[in-house]
């Protein structure tokens, strides 16, 4: 447990690796390599990425906003 | 880089002003600027002072008491005009909640209904139309998100380290090679374009001018730093998908190679970037100071504002030839 600081709140902020957005991507973060679902394996070479959910992007398996266009069932 | 050449009676004062040999008696005062036009290249033209700079201008013009009273005046007048089109705009409420805040930039970009300029480039700009489109917005792209850095001491803890997230990707995650500004170097490069720093201020339309003075604005001022990360979540909000339609307009022209690359970049890199600058740093930028939270709003709103006369310009300018 962390100290309480004056405002009665811990300072201890969230910072997950995997954040699902809604209606959008899964967004990963310290990843170094990811497979996708033929079982290619790519590397990653930046901090944070966002994998596509939708399965409609052109670039998969990487998000590329393809989900914004798609209507919402 | 040369500082560019003057459009009226303001900006032919302020090249005088800020060159190397101006000694301060020549000059009277400031004059008036001619057209909307002298003060868009007037302004340009003292912000620069703060990034790379001209090799022509006094080192220390950067904090000439006179160029920045004209500064002063001229930003004034550019945050009117972009606060008074807010205020006339039919777009989400100003007095937005600020847990609210990342939906409510959603609301205002799907709003959005300026022209595409990607979807012309997709399908039917010219080879000469996708050329002077670039020359446009090189005076961007050559130093992209810099002016969203001078935001990072403004920040509260956790919107500050999600700037720094977003940033290093924007700053090629280490890499030089990888640096955004530097792929679309390459790019003009690759498509027979100068790659210079500012090589095409002088070409720049107005509404170039304007959109790039506006977000220095924000940049440049404390006071403005909600309205610079509403303005960057809008950028990064409407950047994948019209990413794509770029790519897909240059390889319809034959222009593969750097300048593909650039904008297939940022297909996949803006994916990710809209997510931590809408929630992580407008988010939780809100929440820690509410009263940003209709600043945010506003800094959106101007984005997508200044993209929509610049494309309209842009398209009409086509129409007529
Ligand atoms: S989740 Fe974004 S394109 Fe599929
Ligand atoms: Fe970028
Ligand atoms: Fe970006």
């Amino acid at each position: 447990m962390s100290e309480l600081w004056d405002d009665g709140t811990d300072q201890e902020f969230d910072h997950p690796d995997v954040v699902l957005q809604p209606h959008g991507p899964m967004l990963l973060r310290g990843a170094t390599s990811v497979q996708d679902a033929t079982g290619t394996v790519h590397a990653v070479t930046r901090p944070v990425v966002a994998l596509c959910r939708c399965e409609k992007s052109s670039r998969l398996p990487w998000c590329d906003g393809t989900h914004k266009v798609i209507p919402r069932g | 880089m040369r500082m560019p050449k003057p459009r009226g009676p303001l900006s032919e004062w302020t090249v005088a002003r800020l060159a190397a040999t101006a000694s301060d008696h020549e000059l009277g005062p400031a004059p008036s600027a001619g057209s909307w036009e002298d003060e868009t290249i007037t302004l340009w033209t003292l912000h620069e002072l703060s990034y790379r700079g001209f090799e022509d201008a006094a080192d220390r013009a950067e904090w000439d008491p006179e160029a920045l009273a004209v500064r002063q005046t001229l930003e004034i007048a550019l945050e009117e005009r972009l606060r008074d089109r807010w205020a006339g705009a039919d777009v989400s409420p100003a007095d937005v909640r600020p847990a609210d805040v990342p939906k409510a930039l959603e609301r205002v970009v799907a709003e959005d209904d300026g022209p595409s300029l990607a979807d012309h480039v997709r399908r039917h700009a010219t080879l000469d139309e996708v050329l002077e489109l670039l020359r446009q917005r090189s005076i961007y792209h050559l130093k992209e998100s810099d002016s969203s850095a001078w935001v990072v001491p403004r920040l509260p803890v956790r919107a500050k380290a999600a700037l720094m997230e977003l940033q290093y990707d924007e700053y090629g995650d280490g890499d030089p090679n990888r640096l955004h500004s530097h792929l679309f170097a390459r790019g003009l490069v690759a498509v027979g374009l100068r790659s210079e720093y500012g090589a095409y201020v002088d070409d720049a339309l107005p509404e170039t001018l304007e959109m790039n003075n506006a977000s220095s604005m924000f940049g440049l001022q404390r006071r403005l730093r909600g309205a610079a990360m509403g303005h960057l979540a809008a950028f990064e909000m409407t950047s994948s998908l019209p990413s794509r339609k770029m790519v897909q307009g240059l390889s319809r022209l034959g222009l593969d190679g750097a300048m593909t690359a650039y904008y297939d970049e940022h297909v996949e890199a803006d994916a990710i970037h809209e997510h931590l600058a809408a929630r992580d740093i407008c988010g939780t930028l809100a929440e820690d100071e509410p009263d940003q939270a209709s600043e945010i709003i506003f800094g959106a709103f101007a984005c997508l504002d200044l993209e929509a006369r610049f494309a309209t310009a842009v398209l009409a300018a086509w129409d007529r030839a």
